[in-house]
């Protein structure tokens, strides 16, 4: 069974979800899905935290520090990575190796982008309004909220390129087609946390 | 097999294959020994603080180092003793119950209790510079500024640990879902198996609140954030929030397991099914339900206002009814019945009225109104010691002696089982009952001295004379763990005639539990084959090779990363040197991931032909 | 309403003999015997919470009694397989049904006391003449600041007997609670802007002792406070007495006149005021330090113990805020004993109003102070 797990799938091959092919597979993916759901109540705590510290002892409120435009094209990037690796997965469930490698590989560059410009913007409230992580409850829990949303961007980055890089030889298997799998949920449900720090932090903190 | 293996092996290999292992009877040896010692020290800090308030005006300790003894107890006997007893148990247990060859993820069920211990390690190595001093609730400001970095060790040792129990969590709910034997259906499964179930959807739910709040604390004390301090604008209440949303949780995660271990103890011995399976699988459901809706009454007079304070009391009063529920399902139970009064038994008995009482007073604190004479009274002490003493502690006891065999392969002494049953049980109520009325009378919890003249004395006294009492007990158990592991009882596969799976294979059992799953014909499966068929399950498939996980040593190096992280990372404040240790901490955890992340790790056969050389393993 | 209150505490002497056993504790520090509105509003609701749970004990305790003793294994049961019942669909439904009705009963009262307890404003027509007090909770201290009387002190509150004495609290560094629970229940003083209110109502005068109920550092235990209540018609004494202190009064005694310059040039005066009017706030108020019903919350308050507190404050508060900042800063001997004697020579002749505690020993509440 499990040096089967190795071989490399070709396209039209079967099974058509390699990832849930085997018991690890279907494991990995449940408890993935778990795992999502404790992540969820981190981002809900994280989000209260955030709520209840808004503008609090902040020389810059919400209101004047954000700027819209920026983050939006952060957003539109954002989720349109999250569309390349939906077509990555398209390509895996079709056991298509080499356009999934490619668009999870623009998938990255996407994250890479978005993660380059989520740095400048820190910069930005820093150098311009002096709102720092030590400044105000505000900062901290600004940054913290957002940062830790960095985080998982940077640490998504970091995991797809490993697979990518470990498996760009051998292919797609029975072993590694979970792995690509999760990741992707991963990377999604990163999208999803972004999509409601876009509304909750920057939109209404614009609105006021 | 296995275990005859390790005992011809030398020492190190034997101590390689624990600091490797990946199979769940093993890890949950581990967590009971290592939960065992953290209870040790955890029970040596309890006696400490009732030696210094036997009689008034006491200085046996400073207050500073009262402080630290209290903080730790309840630190330390909550995450660190009573936690990975229930890991131990569910470890040896569930995979066993429910006819699993492992856990879903082994190597996560290693990591998990990997990070525990190195966590209360962190924690225990406070001692050496200075303690937390905050309370184990670690409320801010005080936490935010106490001096020194006792609260810095509680910052970190709890994060790395909370990680483990999350990922144990995980693990037990993905066992539960897609590992059961062929028939074992949702509503088959034995109530253990269930409440651990629903314990692990609760970890899942609840410690990520402790995560950030622990994150936000850390950030305060170490990064100069300003979340709970009031001068930067940040606002205490919501550690309060955060530390209560995970921490009312964790009572029922703590004791929900322990009503199914002793559903399944009351059954077996007194040869009953249990009474109204349904709505115990119902009511174990509902309370972990409503133990999220309830946080709130923990901070009744931090000052929410009387809406939201009326609110919390009614859903916290209406945990009552399904716990009511199991009282009397488990009486019915034992009526008509034939009980057996093993030593099992005997604390399962005793924890009825224990925990009943408990009960109540939880139900009296749940007025919110009262709660305002109550709230941090040594009532809501005797309270929560009730609870989790009568129930969590007692049920440990009683588990251990019921799934000692299976884990030992020997049985428990049941006459020194006994013996230790009973100082401690009556030194549980001395200690405990008079300090409702102390609370009462007037004495808040957490006071270091009480003064003469105010009417406490002789509560207090009769109190500590309870707790030399239930560490005699405690220390007649140990007695009873080292005679029966020197000449203890060979047990056979099913000792207690009990009804359900882990019954069916040798104690202990091989380390791939079953050489053929199991068919699952009916709830209380083994008795059900007892009653109807020759006593043996009936295999679901047909002898074959057994796949097998390979053992690693990564989950402990990427706890080992973690502490000396969390090290580096409390003593960068003092040199900022120290943020070096703590990234070559990152990057040894990191570095562990990754080649995890990279090496192929397929496992391993057991073949065919060996299981038939070993006989007829599943009997 | 009253006829309920004397109706349950005969219950309640029937239903705990323990009690007996202990007593009921000090009478001015327990809540078992209340003196204030408070106290007495939710011992009603703490009884009948204790009346349905002695009903529920007793039922659940007799069929566990019955089970145990009835259906212990026979010698001649070893083999023998009891009947393997599933349920029965009545029982559970009255065990369900039952707890529920009982709830609710107690889930009425509670609401209404919640809401009832939380009504802190004064009415329309009292809000004149109601008494509004700052309580700021400090380590390991309590400051009290009358805002309609312009009034400051701390430690010892006075209030009259017979009315609601509105109290906010707030604390200036951690959590701390304010508690009197013969009086009154207890709640959080926060730091910050999570002001809490509650109301105090005496029904007699008495000193009654006041705990802090939150862990707030290394002398939580030593945060003792007292409630003063007085007549009143001794109330409006003690506020007229304490609007009009003479600051500048010399003190008798050339002792005691060496100990206020001393006061001053060992920079106490840069944290304590004496005078009600104000003043610094760092450290308690000692306008009216020599009437104190006790010294640092719990110790008796002479000469003697506080010649000790002054030459080393760690001795009685660990952790204090006092020690090393007058003086010559040193944690132990800031000062030389002479002027220790002196500095409390001064301080203890501060006693500018006629009401002290021992006018509000008209009750039994302090007797066993003197045992």
């Amino acid at each position: 069974m499990s040096d089967e797990q190795l071989q490399t799938l070709k396209p039209g091959q079967s099974p058509h979800e390699p990832e849930k092919a085997t018991l690890e597979g279907k494991n990995k993916f449940l408890g993935f899905w778990f795992f999502l759901g404790g992540e969820t109540v981190l981002f809900a705590s994280l989000f209260g935290t955030y709520l209840a510290l808004k503008d609090k002892g902040a020389e810059t409120k919400a209101q004047e520090l954000f700027g819209l435009e920026l983050v939006f094209i952060m957003t539109i990037i954002l989720l349109t990575s999250s569309l390349t690796s939906v077509y990555a997965i398209y390509h895996m469930k079709n056991l298509d190796f080499k356009k999934m490698q490619l668009w999870l590989g623009i998938t990255v560059l996407l994250g890479a982008s978005f993660l380059g410009l989520e740095i400048y913007e820190f910069q930005h409230y820093v150098h311009e309004y002096h709102h720092t992580f030590t400044s105000s409850a505000f900062g901290s829990a600004f940054y913290t909220l957002v940062g830790f949303h960095g985080g998982h961007v940077l640490f998504g980055l970091l995991w797809i390129v490993t697979l990518m890089v470990r498996n760009a030889k051998r292919g797609l298997n029975l072993y590694n087609a979970p792995k690509y799998y999760v990741a992707s949920l991963y990377w999604h449900f990163i999208d999803v946390v972004w999509v409601f720090i876009f509304t909750v932090v920057y939109l209404m903190g614009k609105v006021g | 097999m296995s275990t005859a293996t390790a005992q011809k092996q030398g020492f190190g290999a034997t101590l390689w294959d624990y600091l490797t292992t990946v199979d769940h009877k093993k890890i949950a040896i581990l967590y009971l020994v290592s939960g065992g010692i953290f209870f040790l020290a955890g029970g040596l800090e309890a006696l400490l603080i009732r030696i210094q308030l036997m009689v008034p005006d006491n200085n046996f300790v400073s207050s500073g180092m009262y402080n630290q003894l209290i903080t730790m107890h309840g630190t330390t006997m909550i995450f660190l003793a009573a936690m990975p007893f229930i890991f131990a148990l569910m470890n040896i247990a569930v995979p066993l119950q429910i006819g699993a060859r492992d856990v879903a993820f082994p190597f996560l069920n290693s990591l998990g209790f990997w990070l525990f211990f190195f966590g209360g390690v962190l924690l225990n190595l406070s001692w050496f510079t200075g303690a937390p001093d905050a309370g184990w609730t670690a409320y801010a400001p005080l936490s935010t500024t106490s001096p020194g970095h006792g609260m810095d060790f509680y910052v970190l040792g709890l994060q790395i640990s909370g990680a483990g129990t999350l990922i144990g969590g995980i693990n037990f709910l993905v066992t539960i879902i897609n590992m059961r034997a062929p028939g074992m259906t949702y509503m088959r499964m034995p109530l253990f198996t269930w409440t651990a179930l629903v314990t692990s959807v609760l970890i899942l739910f609840a410690f990520p609140a402790l995560t950030v709040g622990l994150f936000l604390m850390m950030f305060d004390r170490l990064f100069g954030a300003g979340f709970f301090d009031p001068t930067m604008g940040g606002n205490h209440v919501i550690w309060e929030h955060l530390f209560w949303i995970f921490g009312h949780p964790e009572v029922y995660i703590l004791v929900l397991p322990i009503f199914g271990l002793f559903s399944d103890i009351i059954s077996t011995f007194s040869k009953k099914r249990l009474f109204g399976y349904s709505a115990m699988v119902f009511a174990t459901v509902l309370i972990g339900f409503l133990g999220f809706m309830v946080w709130a009454h923990h901070m009744f007079t931090t000052g929410l206002g009387p809406i939201a304070n009326s609110i919390f009391a009614i859903a916290t009063m209406a945990i009552a009814v399904p716990t009511g529920i199991k009282i009397f399902n488990w009486l019915f139970t034992m009526w008509g019945g034939v009980i057996r009064m093993t030593a099992a038994m005997l604390w399962t008995v005793a924890f009825i009225p224990s925990f009943t009482l408990g009960g109540f007073t939880g139900v009296m604190l749940a007025a919110a109104a009262a709660d305002f004479q109550y709230h941090d009274t040594y009532f809501v002490v005797a309270h929560f010691h009730y609870v989790i003493v009568g129930g969590v502690v007692f049920g440990v006891f009683a588990g251990l002696h019921y799934w000692w065999p299976k884990m030992f392969g020997k049985i428990l002494d049941e006459k020194l089982g006994k013996l230790a049953f009973w100082p401690f049980f009556i030194g549980f109520h001395l200690t405990f009952f008079i300090q409702h009325f102390l609370g009462l009378m007037g004495m808040p919890r957490r006071y270091w001295v009480f003064h003469s003249g105010d009417g406490l004395d002789l509560g207090n006294l009769i109190s500590t004379i309870g707790a030399f009492f239930m560490t005699l007990g405690t220390l007649i158990f140990l007695y009873n763990v080292i005679i029966t592991s020197i000449k203890g009882e060979k047990a056979s596969a099913d000792p207690w005639d009990a009804r359900t799976l882990e019954w069916s294979i040798p104690s202990p059992p091989p380390f791939y539990n079953f050489k053929q799953t199991p068919l699952v014909r009916g709830l209380d499966p083994l008795w059900v084959e007892k009653r109807q068929g020759n006593g043996k399950m009936t295999p679901a498939e047909p002898l074959g090779d057994i796949h097998m996980p390979n053992n690693s040593f990564i989950p402990f190096m990427i706890s080992l990363g973690s502490f000396v992280m969390g090290y580096g990372l409390i003593y960068q404040v003092d040199d900022s040197r120290w943020l070096f240790v703590a990234i070559a901490g990152l990057l040894i955890t990191l570095g562990s991931m990754f080649v995890r992340s990279v090496k192929d790790d397929l496992g391993y056969h057991i073949h065919k032909e060996d299981l038939e050389e070993k006989g007829a393993g599943s009997e | 309403m009253k006829g309920w209150v004397s109706k349950s505490r005969i219950l309640f002497l029937l239903s705990s003999l323990m009690l007996v056993l202990t007593g009921c504790g000090r009478s001015n520090l327990t809540a078992l015997q209340p003196k204030g509105e408070g106290a007495d509003v939710i011992f009603d609701l703490m009884m009948l919470s204790v009346i349905i749970m002695v009903f529920v004990g007793v039922v659940v305790m007799a069929i566990y009694f019955f089970v145990l003793i009835r259906f212990r294994q026979k010698k001649d049961q070893e083999d023998f397989i009891p009947k393997q019942t599933e349920g029965n669909q009545f029982l559970e439904v009255l065990w369900t049904v039952i707890p529920i009705l009982l709830l609710v009963i107690l889930a009425v009262p509670t609401v209404q006391k919640t809401f009832m307890l939380a009504d802190t404003t004064p009415s329309e027509e009292n809000k004149e003449d109601a008494i509004t007090i700052e309580v700021t909770g400090k380590q390991y201290w309590w400051h009290y600041n009358y805002n309609g009387q312009k009034i400051q002190t701390s430690q010892d509150l006075y209030i009259p007997t017979g009315e609601r004495v509105y109290l906010k609290l707030n604390a200036s560094d951690v959590i701390h609670s304010y508690w009197v629970p013969t009086i009154s229940g207890k709640m959080d003083t926060n730091p910050g802007e999570n002001t809490n209110e509650m109301f105090l109502h005496a029904y007699e005068e008495g000193v009654y002792y006041g705990k802090c109920a939150e862990l707030c550092g290394p002398s939580h235990s030593l945060m003792d406070f007292k409630v003063i209540a007085v007549s009143p018609e001794e109330f409006d004494q003690w506020v007229s007495d304490m609007q009009n202190v003479d600051t500048d009064a010399t003190p008798e005694s050339d002792s005691a006149q060496r100990g206020k310059e001393l006061f001053t040039e060992k920079s106490c005066i840069g944290c304590h005021a004496v005078g009600a009017g104000g003043g610094a706030s760092t450290g308690p108020n000692l306008t009216n330090f020599g009437d104190r019903a006790k010294l640092v919350g719990y110790k008796e308050n002479t000469k003697e113990n506080l010649v000790t507190w002054l030459l080393d404050p760690e001795k009685f508060k660990p952790g204090n805020k006092m020690t090393g900042k007058y003086g010559n800063g040193d944690p132990v001997n800031p000062i030389s004993e002479k002027e220790a004697s002196q500095i409390a020579d001064y301080l203890l002749q501060l006693q500018p109003s006629e009401i002290t505690p021992e006018d509000a020993k008209s009750t039994d509440s302090d007797s066993e102070e003197e045992k």
